[in-house]
């Protein structure tokens, strides 16, 4: 019994040790879906801003209302902007065509970013967005270098420049920002927001997320009852047996 | 009523000769747990699989949304979804585990060499299953990984290019191979792997099961002719089963409701963007059960050898398979079981565990990269390989020469 947990407990320290990634450091954020008003407040800012060009087309309207708990008045009013009715697919207004001849390249649908890129990722890419005159967009990214998407959010965040270090055989590396003109929102309540952003996207690439942690742990009461009742169920049985 | 049915088709007598009166040794270990499991495994693997067909499209246009669909608008899709893709890599931990018991107590040996190749045909039949698979959802990964592994068949001479063309039935990876590989996926191979699994057991219960202590356990009768080390498998391993099947679903579903991904080791960052020919990930690697082989195919990076190196790491591939069938010939041991080996066996046991756990880790890794230490990738790769090929190639003079302990008359408990 002693030798199963040990070995349980290994096989899941393993899913841990293969989590990590390389390349630039991406700051922490901290994700929960619990924290439904934090979902509620990333649906808007997800459907007001990056709708706009992106799709999320597996995503569901009414799917999105009912896990977030928002009522079908207020999902037509103010979250359904691109479809008339509640169960269609959440696309993007602007056409693929558009989008290729604005900015060279067509928006990725969105529905699945945080499974394929992580969370950590998003937080940290829509904070790095800096003024560079040399791009096609007048943006640019730290995480995401040359990317064609222009900050979508800059009146939030208000406009930052990239100081960049140069070592002595010419390679730059990114120091830190620095904000050259105000913004709506503080720092910290663009940081907070992007953070609900973040969880949104969460829930996106997989609203069964919602329910499953909560399944799971009654499937776990329930096989630690099997395992003692077939445990005892096998001694009985093998009594007569040596 | 049992009269009437049994005079027309022997329902007892296959539960007696397979169940209630088949003798299996008492002293069954951790290890034995393995078959029974794997069994199961490939139930629900059918059966959810079942599940996944309705809703999923094997269309390229299609299949990746369709996945998508299952796991947002199905009820209870994700359920099934997750259950399958953990089922497929939790199916090889459990068949690897069960070929690790027969290295261990020689469960390979005469008279059992049928039993061990039919097992070998299954796991053979499985990797193919899990590869096409794996392509079904139609992410990068997916694309990229069957655009690979097709591409090694282009390393045989002459009909190389020919034959890869074919079993893509395209010039590339495309929508024709999604609807071929679905077709194997779902029709083939599960067909073959339940006939194989049916052929397992027949076999094995000719010969009867092996044991921790690898002796004979018919031996010794008594007077009514039953095995005095042996029990009936049901009731008795039928429950200790019952046993060891929910300690295995207690990992399993735990993988299933808590970790579906498993770090990404069981579903893969980069599948959860639909294919795109046009976008290479920047590491191709296939899902953790083959990359042992994989490992093996790029270790192979001699560049001078006739032929060109890619040919001979695909044959180095198929010969690293190919070796486990030859097993029971190239061990001359005259006993089973690792408790009455030498050191000999003991040694190259583990050494060859050890270099196959490696060659697994190494081939998740770019092989220009340093993770081990010292020596790139590729190097340690290559030593892998050789110690791998050396547990078998030397086994007939290893164990030939090694000194066993004398077996005991009856099993040790």
């Amino acid at each position: 019994m002693k030798k199963t947990v040990a070995l349980l407990l290994f096989f899941y320290s393993v899913a841990g040790f293969a989590a990590g990634s390389g390349g630039l450091k991406l700051d922490h954020v901290n994700v929960d879906l619990s924290d439904t008003p934090s979902l509620q407040r990333g649906a808007r800012i997800f459907v007001n801003f990056c709708l706009s060009c992106h799709s999320a087309s597996y995503m569901r309207y009414n799917r999105m209302a009912e896990d977030l708990g928002i009522s079908d008045e207020i999902l037509r009013e103010s979250l359904m902007f691109a479809a008339d009715k509640p169960g269609e697919l959440m696309e993007s207004t602007m056409p693929v065509e558009d989008a290729k001849k604005w900015f060279g390249t067509a928006p990725p649908d969105l529905s699945l970013v945080s499974r394929s890129r992580g969370p950590d990722y998003i937080y940290t890419y829509m904070r790095s967005f800096y003024l560079d005159e040399g791009t096609p967009s007048g943006w640019n990214n730290t995480v995401f270098p040359n990317v064609a998407m222009p900050h979508a959010m800059y009146e939030w965040q208000g406009n930052q420049r990239a100081i960049f270090s140069t070592d002595s055989d010419g390679n730059k590396t990114f120091e830190r920002f620095e904000l050259v003109k105000e913004a709506e929102l503080s720092p910290e309540e663009y940081d907070d927001a992007m953070r609900d952003l973040t969880n949104f996207m969460v829930y996106l690439g997989e609203p069964a997320k919602l329910v499953r942690y909560r399944y799971g742990f009654w499937v776990m009461m329930f096989m630690l009852l099997l395992i003692g009742l077939t445990y005892f169920l096998k001694k009985e049985f093998w009594r007569d047996v040596h | 009523m049992s009269n009437w049915i049994d005079d027309r088709f022997p329902a007892t007598k296959v539960w007696e000769e397979h169940f209630s009166k088949y003798f299996a040794p008492k002293n069954f270990n951790f290890w034995y747990y393995f078959g029974g499991i794997a069994v199961v495994v490939l139930v629900l693997q059918i059966l959810t699989g079942i599940f996944l067909t309705m809703h999923y499209k094997p269309d390229a246009q299609l299949a990746f949304a369709s996945v998508e669909h299952i796991m947002r608008d199905v009820p209870g899709g994700w359920f099934i979804r997750y259950m399958h893709s953990t089922g497929a890599s939790l199916f090889f931990v459990v068949v690897y585990m069960h070929m690790f018991r027969g290295l261990l107590y020689g469960s390979f040996k005469g008279p059992r060499e049928l039993v061990w190749i039919i097992g070998m045909v299954i796991f053979v039949a499985l990797m193919a299953e899990a590869f096409m698979g794996y392509l079904l959802p139609w992410g990068n990964m997916s694309y990229w990984g069957a655009q690979v592994i097709i591409s090694l068949f282009g390393a045989i001479p002459i009909i190389g290019d020919g034959l890869s063309e074919w079993i893509r039935g395209d010039f590339v990876v495309s929508d024709a191979t999604l609807n071929r590989f679905f077709a194997f996926h779902v029709i083939l191979l599960p067909l073959l792997l339940a006939l194989l699994v049916y052929l397992h057991i027949v076999a094995l219960h000719k010969v009867g099961s092996n044991n921790p202590d690898g002796i004979d356990v018919k031996k010794h009768k008594d007077e009514n002719g039953k095995p005095l080390d042996a029990i009936p498998f049901h009731p008795y391993y039928t429950v200790k089963d019952m046993f060891g099947l929910s300690v295995f679903f207690m990992l399993f579903f735990g993988i299933v409701f808590f970790v579906p991904e498993f770090g990404g080791w069981f579903l893969e960052k980069d599948n959860f963007t639909p294919a795109n020919i046009l976008q290479t990930p920047p590491d191709i690697v296939p899902l953790w059960y083959f990359t042992p082989f994989y490992s093996i195919l790029r270790a192979v990076t001699w560049e001078w050898l006739p032929g060109g190196a890619k040919l001979w790491g695909v044959l180095a591939m198929g010969l690293s398979l190919a070796m486990l069938f030859l097993l029971p010939w190239l061990d001359r041991a005259k006993v089973r079981s690792i408790r009455y080996r030498g050191y000999m066996y003991k040694t190259a046991l583990t050494i060859f565990v050890i270099a196959f756990v490696i060659l697994g880790y190494l081939g998740t890794k770019h092989p220009a990269h340093i993770d081990l230490f010292i020596f790139e990738n590729v190097i340690w790769a290559q030593v892998c390989m050789v110690l791998y090929f050396l547990f078998f190639l030397l086994m007939p003079w290893y164990t030939s020469r090694d000194t066993s302990k004398a077996e005991p008359d009856r099993v040790t408990g």
